[in-house]
C-alpha cells in the first residue's frame, strides 16, 4: 500500500514539474523574437482572450497580432513536434528493445524527405486544410515507407524485428540516394536546394492556426493512445517471446505500436522536417532519471520533448536573428553532449 | 486443477527440426521432467505446451479447451513459462520485473491493484527474494536473476508452470535451490510442473515422472527408475554409464564412465 502511494505521488509530482517546465518554456518562447513582448502584457492579453477579463490595453495592436497569429501557433507547433517525436521514440525503443532506436529508424525520415523533395519540384500550388503540398507529401511519404518496410520484413505471418531494422536501413539508404540524386540535378528539376536543406535540417514551419488544428488532435490523440500500450511495452522489454508468455498478442500489438509511432512521427515531420535527437535523447534522459516503467516514461517523455523543442526553436529564432538557424542543428548541438553526459553518469542503467 | 493433453502432435520448423506424433497426457499436480539430447525437441515441446507455437498436426488441450483457440491473455492467466534465458535491456527493479507477471490481469488504464501487489509479494516470498525487491535486475547474479524470473512467473499465479532448463548456467547451490523450490511449489501449491532438464541425476532426484525424447519421439515415459536404465542412456546419449541406486533416496543415480584411454588417475 505504502509503496503504491509513494509511486503515485512521485508520478504526479514528476508530471507536475515537467508540465510546469513546459508552461514556462511556452511563455518564454512566446515573449522573445523579433519583437519582445513583456510578460505582464502577455498575461493580460492571454487572459483577455480566454476569460472574462478586460485589461486596459497597454500594448500595441500589432503585438497582439504577433503573439496570437504568428508566435503562438509556432510555439505550440514546436511543442507538438517535440511531444510527438519523444513519444514515438519511446514507442520504437520499447518495441524494438533497442536503445539506439529513434522515430526515424524504420524509414519515416527518408520517406518524408523524399516526399517533401518531390513535392518541391512540382509546379503545383495546392493547399489542403492549411497545409501546402510539401507537408502533405512528407506525411504521406513517411507512412508509405513504413508500410513498405513492414511488408518487406514480413515472412510467414511474422515480422521479425531484426528484419524490420534491416529493411528500414536498406530502404532509407535507397531513398536517401534518390534525394541526393535529385539534389545533384536540382537545376534541371527546378528544385530549390535551400528548401531541401531546410527540411532535412528541421525547421518549424507552422504559419497559422489551421495547421495546429489538424496536427494537435493527431498528436494529442496519439499520445493518449500510446499510454494504453504502457503495459504492453513493459512486457516487450522481455522480448517478443517473453511478451507472448505474459499474454501479449505480439504480432497484432506490434503493428498497432508501429502504426501509432509512425503516425506521430509523420505528423511531426510534416510541420517540422527532420528534427533529430529529440526522439532519441528525450526517452533516454527520462528513462535514466525516472526508470524504465512506460507508465511514467510515456507522459514524462512527451512533456520533456515538447519543452526541449520549444526552447530549441526559441534559440533557433533568436540566436542569430534575423537569420534563422535550422532547429535540428540546435537539438543536435544541445542533445548530443547531453546524451553523452547522461550515458556516462549512469552507464549501468543499460545492460546491453 | 489443470491438465494438459498432447494428442498426436507433430511439428516442424522451416529448417526441419521436428516432433513426430507426440502423445502425452500431463495430469494436474504432476511434476514432469523432459529429458533428451540437444535437439531432441524438449524446447519445442515446451513452446507448443505454452501455445506460442501451434502444432502442425494434432492438438493440445489445456484443461479441456483447444490451446490454439485460446487468447494469449487467457492462457497467460493459468500457464507461466520460464524460458532458458531472459535479457532485459532496460534497468527494471526486481519488484518491477515481478510485477510484469501481473500483466495478464491488469487492465490498461486502471493500473495495478492491491491484489496484484499481494500476488507479487507472495511470489517474491515463495522464491525467497523479498529483500531484493528494490535492487536492479541487471545488477544481480545469474542465479538471482533466474529466481526473479521464477517470481515473475509465480506472480501469474499459474496452475501450469513450464520451464526450459531452469538450472542450466547455474552453480550447484542455485540448481538445488531452484529444484527444491519447484518441488515445494508442486507439493504445497499444487502447481503442475513440466521442465526440460539436462542434468539426468537432478531430474532423477526431483521429478516423479520423466519423459525421454529422442529425435522428436517419446522414447520412454515413466518413473525415474523406469526411464533411466543403463542400456537406454547408453543408446540415447552415446555415453557409457553405470546406474546405481542413490544412497539415500534409491532413485537411479547415473555414474559416467570415462572412455578407457582418457581415464585420469590420482
Amino acid at each position: 500500500m505504502l509503496i503504491k502511494q509513494k509511486r503515485a505521488k512521485r508520478l504526479v509530482l514528476v508530471l507536475l514539474l515537467l508540465g510546469g517546465g513546459l508552461v514556462v518554456a511556452l511563455f518564454l518562447a512566446s515573449a522573445f523574437g523579433a519583437v519582445t513582448i513583456s510578460l505582464p502584457n502577455m498575461l493580460k492579453m492571454t487572459l483577455n482572450k480566454v476569460a472574462f477579463f478586460d485589461f486596459a490595453s497597454t500594448w500595441r495592436t500589432v503585438d497582439e497580432t504577433i503573439l496570437f497569429q504568428i508566435r503562438l501557433p509556432r510555439v505550440i507547433g514546436a511543442a507538438l513536434i517535440g511531444a510527438a517525436l519523444a513519444t514515438a521514440g519511446v514507442l520504437f525503443q520499447g518495441l524494438l528493445r533497442n536503445p539506439m532506436a529513434d522515430p526515424y529508424i524504420i524509414g519515416t525520415s527518408a520517406g518524408a524527405a523524399l516526399g517533401a523533395t518531390i513535392a518541391m519540384t512540382l509546379p503545383i500550388n495546392l493547399a489542403f486544410l492549411g497545409f501546402g503540398l510539401v507537408p502533405l507529401a512528407a506525411f504521406v511519404g513517411a507512412l508509405t515507407t513504413v508500410i513498405i518496410v513492414y511488408n518487406l520484413a514480413r515472412v510467414g505471418g511474422k515480422t521479425p524485428i531484426v528484419s524490420m531494422l534491416l529493411a528500414g536501413f536498406v530502404v532509407s539508404a535507397l531513398l536517401a540516394a534518390i534525394i541526393s540524386f535529385m539534389m545533384a540535378i536540382s537545376d534541371r528539376l527546378n528544385l530549390n536546394l535551400r528548401s531541401v536543406y531546410s527540411f532535412l535540417m528541421g525547421h518549424v514551419s507552422v504559419v497559422g492556426w489551421e495547421q495546429i488544428l489538424v496536427i494537435a488532435p493527431l498528436v494529442v490523440g496519439g499520445i493518449i493512445a500510446a499510454r494504453f500500450f504502457a503495459y504492453h511495452l513493459n512486457a516487450f522489454s522481455l522480448g517478443e517471446e517473453g511478451a507472448a508468455y505474459l499474454g501479449i498478442e505480439v504480432e497484432r500489438d506490434k503493428v498497432l505500436i508501429l502504426a501509432l509511432g509512425s503516425l506521430l512521427t509523420a505528423a511531426a515531420v510534416s510541420i517540422g522536417g527532420l528534427i533529430g535527437f529529440v526522439g532519441l535523447v528525450m526517452p533516454h534522459a527520462v528513462r535514466l532519471s525516472l526508470g524504465p516503467d512506460h507508465r511514467l516514461l510515456l507522459p514524462a517523455s512527451a512533456l520533456a520533448g515538447a519543452t526541449f523543442v520549444v526552447i530549441a526553436d526559441l534559440l533557433a529564432r533568436t540566436l542569430l536573428a534575423p537569420t534563422e538557424i535550422p532547429v535540428g542543428i540546435i537539438t543536435a548541438i544541445v542533445g548530443a553532449p547531453f546524451f553523452l553526459y547522461l550515458l556516462r553518469r549512469s552507464r549501468r542503467e543499460y545492460a546491453f | 486443477m489443470i491438465g494438459l493433453q498432447i494428442r498426436q502432435v507433430s511439428f516442424s520448423y522451416l529448417d526441419g527440426l521436428v516432433l513426430h506424433n507426440i502423445d502425452l497426457s500431463i495430469k494436474a499436480g504432476e511434476m514432469v521432467g523432459l529429458l533428451g539430447p540437444n535437439g531432441s525437441g524438449k524446447t519445442t515441446l515446451i513452446k507448443l505446451a505454452s501455445g506460442i507455437l501451434k502444432p502442425g498436426q494434432g492438438e493440445i488441450r489445456l484443461d479441456g479447451s483447444d490451446l490454439s483457440q485460446l487468447r494469449r491473455k487467457v492462457i497467460a492467466r493459468s500457464v507461466a513459462v520460464v524460458p532458458q534465458q531472459f535479457h532485459i535491456p532496460f534497468a527494471f527493479t526486481v519488484g518491477e520485473v515481478a510485477m510484469l507477471g501481473r500483466i495478464p490481469f491488469i487492465r490498461a488504464l486502471a493500473g495495478e491493484t492491491e491484489i496484484d501487489r499481494q500476488a507479487v509479494n507472495t511470489a517474491l516470498e515463495l522464491v525467497g527474494i523479498s529483500e531484493l525487491e528494490q535492487r536492479r535486475f541487471d545488477e544481480l547474479s545469474g542465479g538471482e536473476r533466474q529466481k526473479v524470473i521464477l517470481a515473475m512467473a509465480l506472480a501469474q499465479q499459474p496452475r501450469l508452470l513450464l520451464l526450459d532448463e531452469p538450472t542450466v548456467h547455474l552453480d550447484i547451490t542455485h540448481q538445488i535451490e531452484i529444484l527444491e523450490l519447484l518441488r515445494n511449489l508442486n507439493v504445497e501449491q499444487g502447481i503442475t510442473v513440466m521442465a526440460a532438464m539436462h542434468d539426468l541425476n537432478l531430474a532423477s532426484l526431483y521429478f516423479d515422472r520423466l519423459i525421454l525424447l529422442e529425435e522428436g519421439r517419446v522414447l520412454a515415459d515413466g518413473t525415474p527408475a523406469q526411464v533411466l536404465t543403463e542400456a537406454r542412456i547408453r543408446e540415447v546419449f552415446s555415453a557409457s554409464v553405470l546406474v546405481e541406486p542413490h544412497p539415500t533416496t534409491g532413485v537411479p543415480h547415473i555414474i559416467v564412465m570415462p572412455k578407457g584411454s582418457s581415464i585420469k588417475r590420482q
